[in-house]
């Protein structure tokens, strides 16, 4: 039976990957591991984003088009502030799609 | 002085030799506003993202230039009245790059206060994180 509570209550945390193993008895919250987020820009010493670098600023985009959050990409907040400039610099001249049809 | 990245982007259907006039235009408009130009980038034609008056490409020509307000004012009067041109993007970078300089200086200040031995592991898979 699966614990419900990793379910229902935290709509902010990232579901829970399947097949990551049982955690084995304990309630549901040690059952998978969680891999450390580091902010790329951080990581990789970028100061400036730029928006021309398409293949860099879509990366931050979902399929549709979409900024994507901080969640899930594990960008710190004044780097994600510095991002969706670049994102919406790289939309207004047409390098990145603002939404593109599935 | 400060400095602008002016982008714009030309009708895939302009001739080469109409380009290349039209960017020496667009150098006369800089110099004569009392601007310095370092850069024009030709970034050739293009894919456009969506569609754009009904093209699905275009010539991108980046500038960067220094110069004043007053100077970007008139370019994109330029740019506004040739159609020629469907797109354009003005950028003024000098502030972003003064930050960037500053953060570089503070970061090396830090690496040569305490110079600790790094943190092995874990580095490659913040790419895939992004991915899933």
């Amino acid at each position: 039976m699966p614990a419900p509570t990793s379910s229902g209550g935290r709509s902010s945390e990232r579901p829970p990957r399947r097949g990551g193993g049982p955690g084995g008895g304990g309630g549901g919250r040690k059952q998978y591991f969680r891999r450390r987020k580091v902010c790329k820009f951080c990581d990789e010493k970028i100061d400036v984003i730029d928006y021309k670098d398409v293949r860099l600023v879509s990366q931050f985009v979902s399929e549709r088009g979409k900024i994507l959050p901080r969640r899930l990409t594990g960008t710190c907040s004044p780097h994600q502030r510095l991002l969706t400039v670049a994102i919406e610099r790289a939309r207004n001249i047409a390098f990145i799609p603002f939404a593109s049809e599935l | 002085m400060r400095k602008y990245e002016l982008m714009f982007i030309v009708r895939p259907d302009v001739l080469e030799d109409d380009i290349a006039k039209l960017v020496s235009q667009m150098e006369g408009v800089v110099t004569g506003a009392g601007g310095k130009i370092e850069k024009v980038d030709r970034m050739g034609r293009r894919r456009l993202a969506y569609r754009v008056h009904r093209h699905r490409e275009g010539h991108y020509i980046l500038f960067t230039v220094e110069g004043g307000g007053d100077m970007v004012r008139e370019f994109e009067r330029r740019l506004k009245v040739n159609d020629a041109v469907i797109k354009h993007l003005s950028v003024r970078v000098d502030e972003e790059l003064k930050r960037a300089e500053k953060m570089k200086a503070w970061r090396t200040k830090q690496a040569a206060r305490r110079p600790r031995p790094k943190p092995a592991g874990g580095e490659p898979q913040a790419a895939e994180a992004i991915q899933s």
